[in-house]
């Protein structure tokens, strides 16, 4: 163990490019000087910069004291909430920057008094441990082999496969059990992935307004609107399937190819209105609603990872992770001449999963 | 220190009496206080990471105290007046009341978020100081594999965390995770059916999310920490390569009082560091986002910092897909969601075991390596670093798009083109850059430290002044240790048969890999372990030569 005196707050500068100068070695250093008892020190000129210190840090902790007290007082005095009166969201920043910026400060004067007090306070003495090897002595290696050997041997489990087979065949069960139980955390999905709560005759109604749309309102070309299922705007569960999207082309400009998945038709010109067509707001890709409508080159773009498709040729994708088209709901008018379904979408909406085909 | 020095005060021995004669600790507890606590800066990271747990444990709490777990739908009456009248969840609502109307509530908010987001920092930190400095070798591999399962379960409490407002842009992050869920073959909707208690979004969700993420990661997490540290303390510290350093001893201060005081201050600075971060940065104001809708979605949307990889990874794939026997594959979702962080987080496991065949370094190591003396394992850190760093940047492609004024699929073909090419490139250089810094070692220890004298000789010829190294800056420059090379492939011994080390595609391998890691610099002539190789020079150099693979003795047969 060795000791050496604090070291100034400056060594002599290093020019650089030059390998720093290694810390002071252990062994190299000159005797140590008679440390008093209570490790203060006794060189007149260490004592001065001692008491700098300690008034540094002294003064550290008193600000972090009155920062504490601050805290408090800011805690008390500044009320938040909706019965001060006043801006609750000023309320509230104010009581923020009040309280965060005393906490704050409280902390670092803390920080910073106890840095002052173990970098030039205390002597600095470094100690140096022996590393032993991590390898148990061979006789203890041997010796818990051989216990461990001896006490499998009492328990007798390798001679007797009878009660070592049916143990293991006893815990089996038990060890399905924990997993068993997790079964009923959700239903089992069935086919329900596949379908939305769209059917025949369900009218399209415009999201926040729940207002039925006839060909005549969506009269700007280009203009897109997110329309819902009626009925259904209190349900995130159906909504988050069944949010579609209705785009108004100038005549000439849709061509929606027709489609068949699996013998079903999905896509076709027959089921827009009025150079209306209808996709799901579903990405393909992981599930966004694709909110994103760029007029002039008809592209949807999925904020989330930019899957864009191209809804004047039946939402194909053209760039990004999302592999399919957007789903297009069959849409026509009913007798009052609202836009309706004309039935559910004839594929699954959303992200693709396993059992999709 | 001399004992009989200090005076022993009489509470000391008056508690301490009472307490030993209880637990028999004057001795264990004595060896505590002596622990040793090397000094390098670079030993703090993983204490950040260390006091970021403990704040976010505390905050943690406060909130828990406050927050509301349920998606039951409620009309809004608080004190945000602009979202007066809205539906939403309970959960976000309790969100809105913590803020505005809870004093402090606000901050400590705040303070959890920016505690999270410097936990992980600080562990990828604290990793990439151990992977770069070799501190993961024997006998410290199992240390380094709990850091990764730290890490990863890290990201997932995050996940958790910020997905429990129930606001709008967490709302988003959640549907892009049961979207993922979904696409997992063969499981994938029972998985997202069960964890979400149906179809998405369900009202499961956040209670379900609330005690995992403050029970169950938590715990894991504190039990790992423990794990880690009481390994970490068992084994000793690594100490970085000074003089008086040994692979014999540890050199520091004793935790008691040392590292007590250090300690302290760390912690001091670290909370008051996030508390004025949260004060003055504002983070994740849900309230500007609003309660979760399925149907709305804000452009821009990105993750906490450490899950930008996975977003990276989702927007920078291909649309691929594979649709076979009624059955679909949805690589667009499942190569982003397993491979990147597969790579990295498999990659960095099997790191140590590998490079310990490849070197053929079964010995113990407490010196750490400076990373210029091993420049494959350097090579492959900056190569995962930028690798990572693309993906991650890609995360934000919006973002760049709209700063740099670039169009958003240009860089996601830079971005696709860059992560293959970018992590090779960078290997390549990384490795050249060490054997430069090498070369300069060697030179030192060969040539001295020029000293910035020139001197004119009588007869008129100039030299420059050099000193030879101190003996603390020997130690550092002269660290450097290269495990003998291997056999090298298809190495024949006298009888014209390969060794039996360097048989079959695997001894191949293996003295491919031992060739790449036993290239080093050797300063000629000079004493120290290396002077007498006989390798093949690739490249000479005024005082200093490359070596290759099958140089040195090697201690096969």
């Amino acid at each position: 163990m060795t000791t050496e005196d604090n070291e100034g707050l400056g060594g002599p500068r290093r020019v650089i490019g030059t390998p720093s100068s290694a810390p002071a070695a252990l062994d190299a250093k000159p005797p140590a000087p008679e440390q008093a008892a209570d490790y203060v020190p006794t060189d007149p000129a260490d004592m001065g910069r001692a008491k700098v210190a300690e008034r540094l840090a002294a003064a550290c902790f008193l600000i972090a004291f009155i920062a504490g007290i601050c805290f408090i007082v800011a805690y008390i005095g500044l009320e938040v909430g909706p019965n001060n009166g006043g801006d609750s969201v000023i309320a509230a920043m104010r009581s923020n920057y009040a309280l965060g910026s005393s906490l704050g400060l409280a902390l670092l004067a803390l920080g910073t008094g106890s840095m002052i007090w173990v970098r030039h306070l205390t002597p600095n003495i470094e100690i140096e441990e022996e590393r032993h090897d991590l390898k148990s002595a061979p006789q203890d290696r041997a010796g818990f082999q051989k216990d461990f050997a001896t006490g499998t041997a009492i328990t007798q489990v390798t001679k007797r496969p009878l009660l070592r087979r049916t143990l293991m065949i006893a815990t089996a069960p038990l060890a399905l059990a924990p997993l068993l139980l997790l079964r009923d955390l959700g239903p089992l999905p069935g086919t329900s992935l596949r379908y939305t709560v769209w059917k025949k005759g369900t009218r399209a109604v415009t999201l926040g307004g729940n207002r039925p749309l006839r060909s005549a309102d969506m009269t700007a070309p280009g203009s897109m609107i997110t329309v819902i299922p009626e009925g259904y705007q209190d349900d995130p569960d159906a909504l988050a399937k069944a949010g579609v999207i209705l785009i108004k082309f100038a005549p000439g400009e849709l061509h929606i190819p027709t489609n068949y998945d699996g013998g079903k038709l999905v896509s076709t010109m027959n089921w827009t209105v009025d150079n209306i067509v209808a996709y799901s707001k579903i990405c393909t890709h992981v599930g966004c609603p694709v909110a994103l409508y760029e007029q002039t080159t008809h592209h949807i773009l999925c904020p989330c990872h930019q899957s864009t498709f191209d809804a004047a040729n039946g939402a194909n994708v053209i760039f990004g992770p999302a592999a399919r088209a957007l789903p297009q709901l069959p849409l026509t008018t009913d007798a009052e001449g609202y836009l309706v379904a004309s039935s559910d979408f004839t594929q699954p909406v959303g992200p693709s999963f396993w059992e999709r085909g | 220190m001399s004992d009989d020095a200090v005076k022993i005060p009489g509470a000391l021995s008056g508690v301490g009496g009472w307490l030993d004669d209880r637990f028999h600790g004057a001795r264990g507890v004595r060896v505590l206080m002596k622990k040793v606590f090397p000094d390098h800066w670079s030993f703090m990271l993983g204490e950040i990471a260390l006091w970021s747990f403990v704040i976010l444990l505390l905050t943690g709490t406060y909130l828990a105290l406050f927050f509301v777990p349920s998606t039951t739908d409620i009309v809004y009456h608080g004190s945000y007046a602009k979202l007066n009248g809205i539906h939403m969840s309970e959960a976000y609502a309790s969100t809105l009341r913590i803020s505005f109307d809870i004093r402090g509530g606000l901050l400590i908010r705040q303070i959890h978020h920016w505690a999270a987001n410097l936990f992980m920092v600080a562990i990828m930190a604290h990793m990439l100081r151990v992977f770069f400095t070799g501190a993961y070798r024997k006998p410290r591999e199992v240390n380094w594999l709990i850091g990764i399962v730290l890490f990863t379960l890290g990201m997932l409490e995050g996940l958790f965390g910020y997905s429990l407002p129930d606001d709008q842009l967490s709302g988003a992050g959640l549907r892009i995770f049961e979207g993922v869920l979904q696409g997992i073959p063969i499981v994938g909707t029972y998985l997202a059916y069960f964890l979400f208690g149906g179809a998405f979004p369900g009202s499961a969700i956040v209670p379900r999310m609330y005690i995992i993420h403050v029970l169950l990661i938590p715990g894991l997490i504190l039990a790992l920490v423990s794990a880690h540290l009481f390994i970490m303390f068992h084994q000793k510290h690594t100490q970085m390569p000074m003089h008086g350093n040994t692979e014999k001893n540890v050199v520091g201060q004793p935790f008691w009082p040392y590292f007590m005081l250090k300690g302290q201050a760390w912690f001091f600075f670290i909370f008051g560091a996030l508390v004025v971060l949260s004060t003055f940065a504002q983070i994740n104001p849900v309230w500007l986002y609003g309660p979760y809708t399925p149907l709305a979605i804000s452009s821009a949307s990105q993750p906490d910092w450490y899950m930008g990889l996975l977003e990276g990874a989702l927007r920078i794939m291909p649309a691929w897909e594979v649709n076979f026997l009624g059955h679909t594959l949805s690589l667009s979702v499942l190569i982003p969601f397993a491979l990147p962080l597969g790579i990295i987080f498999t990659g960095a496991a099997l790191w140590p075991f590998f490079e310990a065949w490849a070197t053929g370094d079964k010995a113990e190591h407490h010196i750490n390596d400076r990373p210029r003396n091993a420049p494959v394992r350097t090579g492959i850190g900056v190569a995962a670093i930028s690798f990572y760093g693309i993906l991650w940047a890609e995360g934000a492609n919006d973002v760049l798009a709209d700063k740099l004024q670039i169009p958003l699929y240009t860089i996601t073909w830079i971005a696709r083109v860059a992560v293959f090419v970018v992590p090779i490139g960078a290997y390549f250089v990384t490795k050249r850059i060490c054997l430069g810094l090498q070369r300069k070692d060697a030179e030192l220890l060969t040539h001295g430290v020029e000293i910035g004298i020139i001197r004119q000789l009588p007869h008129g010829e100039f030299i420059e002044e050099a000193r030879s190294l101190t003996d603390e800056e020997n130690a550092v420059v002269a660290s450097k240790h290269i495990a003998p090379a291997l056999p090298g492939p298809g190495r024949l011994d006298p009888n014209g048969i390969p060794e039996p080390a360097a048989r079959g595609p695997l001894g191949w391998a293996r003295g491919v890999a031992n060739r790449a890691f036993t290239e080093t610099v050797v300063p000629n002539g000079h004493v120290n372990g290396h002077g007498e190789h006989n390798g093949h020079a690739v490249e000479e150099g005024e005082h200093a030569a490359i070596t290759g693979g099958d140089s040195g003795e090697h201690h096969h047969g």
